[in-house]
């Protein structure tokens, strides 16, 4: 067991254990017999209801976090105990909920693709034109960090160049949707279009510099000589309704079931925030003024290994207390886009100045993003 | 049967092999489980997802962590063939 452990410093303990967060549904290749009109018809009108419940449970959160907070707790308005209290019970089930209903519609939206499905679109593509495709197929395609071994061995010897196939590996963390879906529900439209814009421009320009970097010398010498794995195609294209709500619903249960104490107790901190420490506080040394806030963020969150869901309460409460939007985006970004797990696991396919490389041109996007946004606003 | 699972140690690798190990039980089929963790050896099965299991050498499951039934059916249908 340890030795299996060791070869994966993802399967530790803390947040790391949720090492495949995010992968999709995954393939069996069993053909699925024809599933009637009807029963797809059933699971449509089950869904439409589900649907329903959750939007009228989810209105009546902010009246029940009011009405437990006042009334069931008689709590006095205005303390930072009553503040931290209300906005936990808030938070907590609108988080869940949330992501609840994101992690099964991306679910479905992954049934439709597989990483041999990518690797078929992004064969022999020139750079520039791969380097972007690349990106977008590396936020829909299930992709777990586990795999990012034979993914990239799969790429790189079937003829994907080597700066695509950095845009993909570098994409398929860093744009998150639960991260997306996230900061849309707590910020608004106009901070989730910049973190997945600025996401895959990062993934697209990064991959792009590491193919003009021409280092292929520096993969190791053996991964060329692999056989070009996974050329099964997946029977993808033959998969039933049914099957795609199943593969939704089963990632919710893994997904869910994996990061709700992350998630709860990332929003007891930011209750914690909220309540007690002071407005501004964060500002001297997280605000725009501090020229090295940017760069400290992003050396700091490279090595850290977290999930996009249990960083983002820290995200917003330090958002509320007057850091600055660019410092905190690079945080994050940086915790969620590299880790050092994944550079141990890619150890075994890339030399180390490849590594570093990459974690570097990577880390120095993120630099970039955070000093434009805290220039720009 | 030999059955192979593939991966390099991660949590879900330990659980697909505990899964299969039940299915095998559970099917009273005569087969032998065993590990394959070194990424060299996965590649030889062309697997770009792990997770995976394979039967005498055939990927049959990549990319998840099947459920007993899953692999019960496809035992059956591997069975047959």
């Amino acid at each position: 067991m340890s030795e299996g452990c060791e070869k994966n410093p993802a399967g530790g303990s803390g947040p790391g254990a949720s090492c495949c967060e995010g992968a999709g549904p995954g393939e069996v290749s069993v053909t699925t017999a024809g599933v009637d009109p009807r029963t797809t018809a059933k699971y449509f009108g089950s869904g439409v209801l589900a649907l329903g419940i959750w939007w009228l449970v989810y209105q009546g959160l902010f009246p029940f976090a009011k009405w437990f907070t006042f009334s069931l707790l008689t709590l006095t308005p205005g303390s930072h105990l009553t503040s931290a209290v209300q906005f936990f019970v808030f938070e907590a089930p609108k988080i869940l909920m949330l992501l609840t209903l994101v992690v099964f519609a991306v679910g479905v939206v992954r049934s439709f693709f597989t990483p041999e499905r990518a690797r078929r679109i992004l064969a022999g593509k020139r750079e520039s034109a791969g380097n972007i495709l690349a990106a977008l197929l590396g936020v829909v395609t299930p992709f777990c960090s586990c795999s990012a071994v034979p993914l990239f061995i799969g790429f790189v010897t079937s003829g994907v160049p080597l700066g695509v196939t950095f845009s993909f590996l570098v994409s398929a963390p860093m744009v998150n949707e639960i991260a997306l879906v996230l900061l849309y529900g707590l910020f608004g439209w106009k901070i989730a279009a910049v973190y997945a814009g600025t996401g895959l421009g990062i993934a697209m320009i990064s991959g792009w510099v590491i193919g003009r970097l021409g280092m292929e010398s520096h993969v190791e010498e053996w991964v060329y000589a692999a056989p070009a794995g996974g050329d099964e195609e997946g029977e993808v294209l033959n998969v039933s309704w049914r099957d795609r709500v199943h593969f939704g619903l089963d990632s919710v249960r893994d997904i869910i079931g994996k990061v709700w104490p992350y998630v709860l107790a990332g929003i007891a901190v930011g209750a914690g925030i909220h309540g007690y420490v002071p407005e501004n506080f964060m500002a001297g040394i997280m605000g725009s003024g501090a020229w090295w806030s940017v760069p400290l963020a992003v050396v700091i969150g490279i090595p850290m290994y977290s999930n996009a869901a249990s960083i983002i309460p820290v995200v917003q409460a330090l958002l509320g207390k007057g850091a600055a939007l660019g410092t905190v985006l690079a945080f994050m970004m940086s915790v969620i886009g590299l880790s050092l797990p994944e550079m141990i696991i890619l150890r075994k396919v890339l030399k180390v100045r490849l590594i570093v490389t990459f974690a570097g041109v990577v880390g120095m996007g993120i630099l970039i993003v955070g000093y434009l946004f805290n220039v720009l606003l | 049967m030999e059955i192979a699972i593939l991966g390099t140690g991660c949590p879900k690798c330990r659980q697909t092999a505990e899964v299969v190990r039940q299915a095998v039980e559970q099917a009273g089929v005569d087969a032998t489980i065993h590990k394959v963790e070194d990424i060299k050896e996965i590649m030889k099965f062309k697997v770009m997802t792990t997770p995976a299991v394979a039967f005498d050498g055939q990927v049959r499951i990549s990319g998840k962590v099947p459920t007993v039934d899953e692999v019960k059916a496809l035992l059956a249908h591997d069975g047959k063939a």
